[in-house]
């Protein structure tokens, strides 16, 4: 049976190959931190890290992560001591929360390939990640503040 | 029963305000990006008594289905360990409300915020009082009722320990969880009782009238306006703990999306599930019948149910359904010919709302006249989270939990559908991934609810997809607004007419008339507070072609785009600065007197009391300037950039708002700068309303520059965020500073949540003007000025 590594545990996947990541996520394991925002790739709410790097789990179908290592937000660290959430905590970034997941993971993945990003590079980075309530502001510092070490 | 306070030191003046006022740079980790752009707007408070009396003033609670309750024992409890629970009765969409009301309980009654739990409650207003969280009302309408629960628990702390002591209850004091026995000379004693040791006497304590209380005194206040309470949910948020409505699990849980007519009044006219049936983990089919009865209400608009074993069969099962569907009347509606239609309708004399003096006497005797039409389109909500809800409905009873503003409307409507009694019928509300008003209504939860109990009473989650929440909204409504103005050979305004053209929020509710109501009437339209001789506000008739609901900061947004772009354009003819144009047409320091302006009889003041809530113009004038001033308003700024000002009195609270644009070469337009003046009255939670008029800066910039939902052939033409864009962080103002503005002690708590939206789209497209003397008036404007 074809398994993917869900935030270091070993998880069966038997359904349908083309299912999305983040269906089998939600609701096959209840991994419900990951949100469903657009199902077309297009707002964020879902990103997940496959292998490290951050995707559209709406837009990955569980076959390509297939053998590959899938971590969502309740994955991210297991204290929740992330310096990216370290960093959205202390300057509350949050306002209805919902897209913060994807937020973050997107933050934590640029973070991991670039140190020390530039403004540039941050705005690049996130500008894939919609948050309708506003937040971009305390987005853009949080990511200068975790890369900074918080 | 209504319970009003009001303070009885109420004795600042606006003048000694303005005075008085001093910068406070606040406490920042960052130490420098956020302080930077962080002040507070404080005054110097002189210490006070530490208890006083304060007198009940009237808000609109009064005027809301069970306006409040203040029973602490309905709000509060201590359990002997020490933990105070308190319960949240407000639905928490972003903007901090779950944390602020609670505050407000938790420094009234001196609890150790630390050992505060917080608790939602499900919809039962007969028990907590109103719960339609909308309006920017939470605040407005449950300061005082939750200021008296606190209150009133603190008194009975004292007075459990009282008891205990065997002394006189002002010998005992609450004081961060514990109550202090005081000396003969008001001293602490050194003995003391902690809230769980006298958590039983005190909870057993009869509750103390409001006429009997003491409150504490701003200059005692622990929580309430200061800069230190985290919101309550944030380490969930970042973990991914936080519960939203598609995060609820049941056994046995299926999941379900339905195929809902393009048009609305349209019915299914014939559907085949053949193939649908055959996708894998697809289980049912279910035709739900739509309620097409008018007004609609929040009735359900019917179509087909595809229940499978998870969201993503229930999808692809969707998509292989066959459906051919009757249009019905609405087929017709379409953008292009209807925004024709509404200017021409404009431009003839309408219904008169209010009427000032003699107007057309004005403009016959004008030395020039000003006219201009101003456009909007339609605007969807779009919170991240779409619509969603998970019902139980078994053996007669039904639990239904959903990101809902409105759970008790909910639930009298959830009743009424599923045919059984609404003591049978319980509201969970989860937490709101947005609302942006789109979730007071609950369509979405009765066809969760039907759902299941057509399959018999299985737990059912019910998803709307992003096409969905696009496509089947209750839309912010189209409009034109056409400004008039008249000038006198000294340059004076003379005369102002303001026609709306507009299909109203009203026709959900009743017969369609074409026109509007009051409480669209006062965003902004009749309560302009400009100092003019001769006024005049006219309605045209728009029908409405499709569910016309309330989105944040709903119809002031056609209006002050309208009212505020036309005070920047005449002030450009006239050689003004358009600032000191705004604050000269204002006029003198004064609460405006509705009978005399000739507002309607019954104008709507954001459902508060006027006299409570005077719209006083010099609040108004005070925060232009400080906004104006903080901006740098009048200084030398590069080529192709600008600044814009708009300002308003709203939800009982005044802001002010300058844009700083910057216009590309290739006429691109970016923000590198807002800044915004609010003063909402008391306030409690000052972080929380910086990061709302932030929020409002980004809603804003979307509603100015980028989203419009447009209908042909009755259907709504966007889908998804590829063609209903909004703002990202590509492109978002990139600095935005709030200044809060500390109101005179007494002044009533005013709204927050959606003042500072409204204003956005005049100063922004003011700046533009400045930037390249383009004057933008169709909304959303696109990002290029071309």
């Amino acid at each position: 049976m074809p398994s993917i590594n869900v935030n270091g545990e070993k998880r069966d996947y038997s359904g349908d190959s083309a299912m999305p990541l983040l269906w089998f996520l939600r609701d096959e394991l209840n991994l419900t931190g990951t949100k469903y925002g657009c199902g077309a790739g297009v707002c964020g709410a879902c990103t997940v890290h496959v292998d490290g790097v951050a995707v559209r789990s709406c837009q990955t179908t569980a076959a390509e992560v297939t053998g590959k290592s899938v971590t969502t937000i309740e994955g991210l660290d297991a204290g929740g001591e992330h310096a990216v959430q370290k960093a959205w905590r202390e300057l509350s970034v949050p306002q209805c929360g919902f897209c913060q997941a994807g937020q973050i993971m997107q933050a934590a993945a640029l973070l991991t390939k670039n140190k020390a990003p530039t403004d540039d590079q941050i705005v690049e980075e996130m500008s894939g990640n919609i948050c309708r309530c506003g937040c971009y502001q305390r987005i853009h510092d949080a990511v200068r503040l975790a890369a900074g070490g918080v | 029963m209504l319970q009003y306070f009001e303070t009885e030191a109420r004795t600042a003046r606006q003048v000694e305000v303005q005075s008085s006022i001093e910068n406070v740079s606040r406490r920042s980790v960052l130490g420098g990006a956020l302080a930077a752009s962080s002040f507070v707007v404080a005054l110097r408070i002189a210490p006070a008594n530490a208890r006083e009396a304060l007198t009940p003033y009237p808000t609109g609670a009064a005027g809301m289905p069970h306006t409040v309750v203040a029973d602490p024992n309905v709000f509060i409890a201590i359990a002997p360990d020490g933990v105070v629970t308190i319960v949240t009765h407000r639905a928490e969409m972003g903007t901090g409300i779950r944390t602020s009301l609670p505050m407000v309980i938790a420094d009234e009654m001196e609890a150790d915020w630390s050992r505060v739990r917080i608790v939602q409650a499900e919809g039962d207003e007969p028990k907590y009082g109103n719960q339609d969280t909308d309006g920017s009302r939470s605040m407005r309408h449950f300061i005082q009722p939750m200021r008296q629960c606190g209150a009133a628990m603190r008194h009975m702390l004292e007075n459990a320990a009282a008891v205990t002591w065997g002394v006189d209850p002002a010998l005992c004091r609450a004081k961060n969880h514990q109550v202090l026995l005081l000396d003969g000379a008001k001293k602490p004693s050194g003995k003391s009782l902690s809230f769980g040791e006298l958590a039983k006497a005190a909870m057993a304590q009869p509750v103390p009238p409001q006429g009997k209380l003491l409150y504490k005194t701003p200059s005692e206040f622990t929580l309430i306006g200061k800069d230190t309470t985290k919101i309550a949910d944030l380490r969930d948020i970042t973990t991914g703990k936080a519960v939203y409505g598609a995060d609820i699990r049941l056994p046995g849980m299926k999941f379900a999306v339905m195929a809902r007519p393009p048009v609305v009044g349209g019915k299914v006219k014939t559907h085949d599930a053949a193939k649908t049936l055959k996708v894998p983990g697809v289980e049912a089919v279910h035709e739900l019948e739509g309620v097409h009865k008018v007004p609609r209400g929040f009735s359900i608009l019917g179509g087909v149910a595809v229940v499978a074993n998870s969201t993503y069969a229930a999808i692809a099962g969707r998509d292989a359904l066959d459906i051919e569907w009757e249009n019905g009347p609405n087929a017709s509606y379409e953008s292009v010919a209807f925004d024709k239609e509404m200017t021409a309708t404009a431009a003839q004399p309408g219904k008169v709302i209010r009427n000032q003096g003699d107007p057309d006497a004005a403009f016959a005797k004008a030395k020039q006249v000003f006219s201009a039409d101003y456009h909007a389109q339609h605007i969807v909500p779009a919170a991240m989270e779409p619509l969603v809800a998970v019902a139980r409905v078994a053996d007669g009873k039904a639990d239904i939990w959903a990101p809902v503003q409105s759970p008790y409307g909910a639930r009298k409507d959830l009743a009424e559908a599923l045919k059984i009694p609404i003591e049978n019928v319980t509201v969970h509300v989860t937490l709101l991934g947005g609302g942006f008003g789109r979730k007071s209504k609950w369509d979405f939860m009765v066809e969760a609810a039907l759902i299941s109990q057509k399959l018999g009473g299985t737990p059912v989650l019910l998803q709307w997809t992003r096409e969905d929440d696009i496509r089947h909204a209750f839309y912010h409504t189209v409009s034109v607004e056409r400004i008039e103005v008249a000038i006198d050979e000294k340059d004076k305004v003379t005369g102002w007419r303001h026609r709306t053209v507009a299909p109203s929020i009203i026709s959900t509710f009743k017969e369609d008339t074409g026109y509007s109501f009051p409480i669209e009437y006062g965003m902004g339209f009749v309560n302009t507070p400009f100092d003019i001789a001769n006024v005049r506000c006219e309605n045209g008739k728009a029908m409405a072609h499709t569910r016309i609901g309330w989105y944040r900061a709903v119809s002031t947004i056609p209006h002050v785009f309208a009212v505020q772009s036309a005070v920047c354009e005449v002030a450009d003819q006239l050689g003004r600065d358009p600032k000191e144009f705004l604050l000269e047409l204002i006029g003198s320091d004064r609460k405006l007197d509705p009978k005399a302006l000739g507002f309607p009889e019954d104008f709507w003041n954001f459902g508060d009391p006027y006299e409570a809530f005077p719209i006083d113009t010099a609040r108004l004038k005070n925060v232009i300037r400080i906004a104006a001033d903080k901006a740098g308003w009048g200084r030398k700024l590069p080529t192709r950039h600008g600044l814009g000002i708009a300002a308003h009195c709203a939800w009982s609270s005044y802001v002010a708002t300058v844009v700083h644009v910057e216009v590309g070469s290739d006429g691109k337009i970016s923000v590198p700068e807002v800044t915004t003046a609010i003063d909402c009255g008391l306030y409690v939670n000052p972080e929380r309303i910086r990061s709302q008029m932030e929020g409002a800066a980004v809603m804003g910039m979307s509603n100015t520059v980028y989203s419009g939902i447009t209908f042909k052939d009755g259907a709504v033409e966007q889908s998804n965020y590829t063609d209903f864009t909004v703002a990202r962080m590509s492109n978002y103002p990139k600095k935005v500073t709030t200044h809060i503005v500390d109101a005179p002690p007494g002044t009533h708590a005013g709204g927050v949540g959606e003042p500072a939206v409204a204003p956005f789209s005049g100063a922004l497209c003011n700046a533009i003007y400045a930037a390249t003397k383009k004057r933008l008036r169709s909304l959303p404007t696109g990002d290029i000025v071309t």
